[in-house]
């Protein structure tokens, strides 16, 4: 059994939560005032997700990215490592994938503005 | 080719020595150790045209500081100089009136010019937000203000009209006697002249001993200064001065020729020679000094603190002699030396003239168009101009409202770094201190210069911007 | 004469636009100074924009896209590349590439954003070297331009821009060795504290500030030291960064040198105009959006926005009503609060504030000529985070809102 203490970041009261763990397995989250603390918790200690954004060279300008959905937060360097060799073609419109399946995540990186 | 005049210094002393001996029919040459002009004591000053009064009479400041006042107002049209007539006030809270006297009988012996003793209810009329403790002033009609870089800008564009070389990153590292002429030797290259003006500030002493046995000592003083927004600009009309001590002028609350407010400046003795950094004690007893004489100070709206230097000897004046023959010095150029540089200009470019036996030009160029300032134009001219050149209709600096063809044109007159175009067109400078304009400008930079952005410094070699 | 000129195309102006045009407006100009719409929201390129007014996470240039897109369908007019330099009741004065022109309005909206605080306005000692920038300069050198700012990184202030951009340079290859904050708590959200400095290991060093800068040319060093409660540096705690940078995130000033050319009355502790409940300023003029009050979230923007767009819509058709006003007066607690003036009969009235400091379980007590009309508890609030209520009651005497601890 271990206890993981994290801070919930739902809204501003930013309960001290203390979740227990065993054997990998979230068995209780205490400190939350709201069940979407106890979801946080829960997801924050099994599988924490990020959603990455960064921006790449698109002919002369640039385009923001972000993956869709979130990875895992562990991941977040193996996919800055291919966000960093790559580029596109423009024209480029918000919604357009840019990498599938990037790093292996199985989440795709989107474009999120626009190049001509 | 072997140059009449080696002018080594790049600040306002260095520039205005350049442009007077530029209206001579001679070869000029101007050697800057720095990337930009006016990066020493020049830079970071009052930006205060003295009256005269407080120099001992006799002594060079004073003769030099009254001439100084005079040909800046002479020059200040054809050259596009940017000043401000506003006067100065000495003020003082004694009960007699007999140091404020003093001073105006000093005045008088220096040839001062429109000064009047003020009684307290004068004073305050003039001038509301002086404190009203105040019992006698000083009121100098023939003080006035001046932007130090537009000073030195205009003396260097104007020596460049008349056929001055300006050379910049070219730092002196010794200088040769051979036979009757001079072998300067910068970082890069040698140059070789008839004359050596050392104009080089904090360094003079040490270009002195290139050329003969050591005869004075530079000891660096540093002012800080706090800056306010426009917004308070206006709390004072003329310069507030006190009443000066054995350490100087003391703190001044001064209008700027551009509408800030400024206040400073402390004097400290430094070990380090160009420690410009300001350290928080000494901006904190400045601005309780100032608050003496104007209660009303709002330090809220400071937007940015600075510290100056300047090149001060024991002695206490100016340094203008010839050593050697052919080698002269203007050193030890501290307050008033902002005021008398173009007098010093005027001086040392005669002297060199009587030894070269060389006459004026037939037709200098008297003149220099400043860079356009759209923000100050009516309507009409601004059309106009925007017109002709559509990039005056671009606003870069949102501050200052300083358009694209501004900065463009500060880079073609030869500014290389941020801190070249902010001091020649005021990008930067205003409130946000460069937060929004400074990646457009280094564009500016760039595409002007064929540079890399990442090439585009700040100032000196090494302040790059981009890593 | 135009009907609405609306001075900024960032967020506030784009939903001001919008909302105006909903409300039978037609003629309508919004002038931008950037080359495009979107204002600062196009580089803000991380995810958390939008959860209240599309209920999903977009970035900065989507949340921006949309309403350009609103805008556009309307076919709202937009002059980019236009700055306002000079504004007077019903008249802007704007310069562009293509000259200089007066524009006449029934009705203007001021949506021109806000500023960073700049360095200066903090004293740090020191020199003046390159490698310091304020966290938005250097957001726009990486997030549009596609630059680095720099290798090793100091952040002084933990305002969400500092935290945003600790977590952009290190996704980058930077290393970002602190961040310092003066106050005892952080003026930025949570949710960026933890994923933007706990989830890279970044230290946030509250109750430090910075004391010193190393470096001519460059900077070379940052020393951060603890402060005391009055927020001095205390002798002997400093720790000295070698870095090449340093980045300040030290608050945000609404950008009011237009409102103050129009004489508007600007108030000390918004740095805003002073408006009443329909966000107008006076007579004819509306304010939106971080040039008011500076906000955290982009949605409260856009909604208040919208409310000024609507209440320029009724000012142009000359449905106006109101004779007299009450004061608000932000008491205990309360550091601000918008509007600080309402129309004597309205009822319905949105007042945003910010509090002074943090308090945990306190009462948000509202007084309507010195009556209690509402109190409500609140677990927590802190300066960092926007508050607002909503005032059924008829207001028909002076307000006053504080925290009851």
């Amino acid at each position: 059994m271990s206890i993981r203490k994290l801070t919930c970041i739902n809204c501003p009261l930013g309960c001290l939560l203390e979740v227990t763990l065993e054997e990998g397995r979230v068995t209780g989250v205490e400190g939350n005032t709201c069940p979407r603390g106890k979801r946080y918790a829960e997801d924050e200690v099994t599988c924490p997700k990020r959603v990455v954004t960064s921006t790449l060279p698109a002919g002369s300008a640039r385009v923001s990215v972000k993956t869709v959905p979130a990875i895992p937060k562990e991941r977040i360097f193996d996919v800055m490592d291919v966000i960093h060799g790559a580029s596109v073609t423009p024209p480029v419109r918000i919604g357009d994938v840019i990498i599938k399946n990037i790093a292996g995540t199985g989440s795709d990186l989107v474009a999120t503005s626009e190049a001509e | 080719m072997i140059y009449d005049s080696i002018v080594i210094g790049g600040g306002v002393t260095g520039c205005s020595v350049a442009r007077f001996l530029s209206l001579y029919d001679m070869s000029v040459i101007l050697l800057e150790k720095e990337t930009e002009l006016c990066q020493g004591t020049s830079k970071a000053n009052s930006g205060i045209v003295h009256a005269g009064h407080d120099p001992k009479p006799g002594t060079l400041k004073a003769a030099l500081n009254v001439r100084g006042n005079r040909l800046l107002k002479e020059l200040e049209r054809p050259l596009g100089i940017d000043m401000v007539h506003n006067g100065s006030l000495v003020i003082s809270f004694d009960s007699d009136d007999s140091k404020i006297r003093e001073l105006y009988e000093r005045g008088v012996k220096n040839g001062v010019a429109d000064m009047e003793i003020l009684k307290r209810d004068e004073i305050l009329a003039l001038e509301e937000a002086v404190n009203p403790d105040v019992t006698w002033a000083l009121h100098l009609k023939s003080g006035s203000l001046v932007c130090p870089f537009s000073l030195t800008y205009a003396m260097a564009e104007n020596a460049e009209a008349n056929g001055a070389v300006l050379k910049t990153d070219h730092r002196v590292v010794s200088i040769r006697r051979e036979s009757e002429l001079y072998r300067v030797i910068t970082d890069r290259g040698d140059f070789l002249s008839r004359c050596v003006v050392n104009a080089s500030g904090i360094q003079a002493d040490v270009i002195n001993d290139m050329v003969v046995p050591h005869e004075f000592s530079i000891v660096p003083k540093r002012g800080e200064y706090v800056l306010l927004d426009r917004s308070e600009g206006t709390l004072v009309r003329s310069t507030i001065f006190r009443l000066p001590t054995e350490k100087g002028k003391g703190v001044l609350v001064t209008p700027t020729v551009h509408g800030n407010l400024l206040v400073g400046p402390d004097s400290i003795t430094l070990s380090d020679r160009e420690d410009t950094s300001t350290v928080g004690a000494g901006l904190e007893a400045v601005m309780e000094s100032a608050v003496k004489s104007v209660p009303g100070l709002n330090f809220r709206k400071i937007i940015t603190s600075f510290a100056g230097l300047r090149a001060s000897t024991p002695s206490g004046d100016f340094i203008l002699n010839e050593p050697a023959p052919g080698f002269y010095n203007a050193a030890a150029i501290d307050s008033p030396g902002l005021t008398a540089s173009p007098a010093i200009g005027e001086y040392i470019a005669h002297r060199i003239s009587e030894r070269l036996k060389t006459g004026k030009k037939l037709s200098p160029v008297l003149d220099r168009r400043p860079i356009p300032r759209p923000a100050l134009m009516d309507m009409k001219e601004r059309n106009e101009l925007i017109g002709r050149d559509d990039s005056y209709g671009r606003i870069i600096c949102r501050c200052e409202e300083i358009s694209e063809g501004e900065i463009r044109e500060a880079v073609r007159r030869g500014a290389t770094t941020l801190d070249g175009v902010k001091r020649r067109v005021r990008a930067g400078m205003g409130r946000c201190q460069g937060g929004f304009c400074t990646p457009a400008v280094m564009e500016i930079i760039a595409s002007e210069k064929g540079l890399s952005m990442k090439d585009v410094r700040k100032s000196t070699k090494g302040s790059e911007v981009l890593v | 004469m135009r009907e609405l000129v609306i001075i900024g195309g960032g967020a506030a102006g784009l939903a001001a636009a919008i909302s105006a045009y909903d409300a039978g407006i037609r003629d309508i100009v919004i002038i931008e100074r950037a080359s495009r719409l979107g204002g600062i929201l196009n580089q803000c390129i991380h995810n958390g924009f939008g959860l209240h007014t599309f209920r999903e996470e977009l970035t900065g240039p989507e949340y921006a896209a949309r309403f350009v897109k609103e805008a556009e369908k309307r076919g709202i007019e937009a002059l980019t590349g236009t700055t306002v330099i000079d504004l007077k009741p019903h008249e802007v004065t704007c310069v562009s590439p293509s000259g200089v022109s007066v524009v006449q309005a029934k009705a203007i909206i001021l949506a021109m954003g806000c500023r960073e605080r700049p360095r200066g306005a903090l004293n740090i000692p020191g020199f003046r070297p390159a490698g310091i920038f304020s966290a938005g300069t250097a957001q726009r050198l990486m997030n549009i331009d596609g630059y680095m700012v720099g290798r090793r990184v100091v952040i002084l202030g933990s305002g969400d821009i500092g935290l945003i951009m600790a977590r952009r340079l290190t996704l980058e290859g930077a290393k970002v060795l602190a961040v310092a904050e003066i106050m005892t708590y952080s003026g930025g959200l949570r949710r960026n504290i933890v994923q933007c400095l706990d989830d890279y290991g970044i230290p946030l060093l509250l109750s430090h500030t910075v004391t010193d800068i190393g470096g001519k040319a460059r900077v070379e060093s940052v020393t951060v030291a603890a402060v005391d409660e009055k927020r001095r540096p205390i002798a002997g705690t400093e720790i000295k960064y070698e870095c090449d940078t340093l980045l300040l995130s030290v608050g945000l000033l609404p950008e009011n040198e237009l409102s103050a050319k129009a004489g508007l009355e600007l108030s000390p502790f918004t740095g805003g105009p002073v408006v009443d409940d329909s966000l107008s300023a006076s007579d004819g003029i509306f304010a939106c959006g971080n040039v008011l009050h500076v906000h955290d979230l982009v949605d409260y923007v856009s909604e208040e926005a919208a409310a000024a767009g609507r209440s320029a819509a009724e000012y142009i058709r000359g449905e106006r009503d109101g004779s007299g006003y009450a004061e608000v007066t932000a008491l205990h607690g309360v550091r601000y609060t918008v509007p600080q003036r309402i129309r004597l009969g309205r009822k319905d009235v949105r007042v945003r504030f910010r509090v002074t400091d943090c308090f945990r379980s306190a009462s948000v007590v509202v007084r309507c000529g010195g009556r209690e009309i509402m109190r409500i508890k609140r677990p927590v609030m802190s300066p960092g985070e926007m508050e607002g209520i909503i005032l059924r009651n008829t207001v028909d005497g002076p307000i006053s809102v504080e925290v009851e601890e």
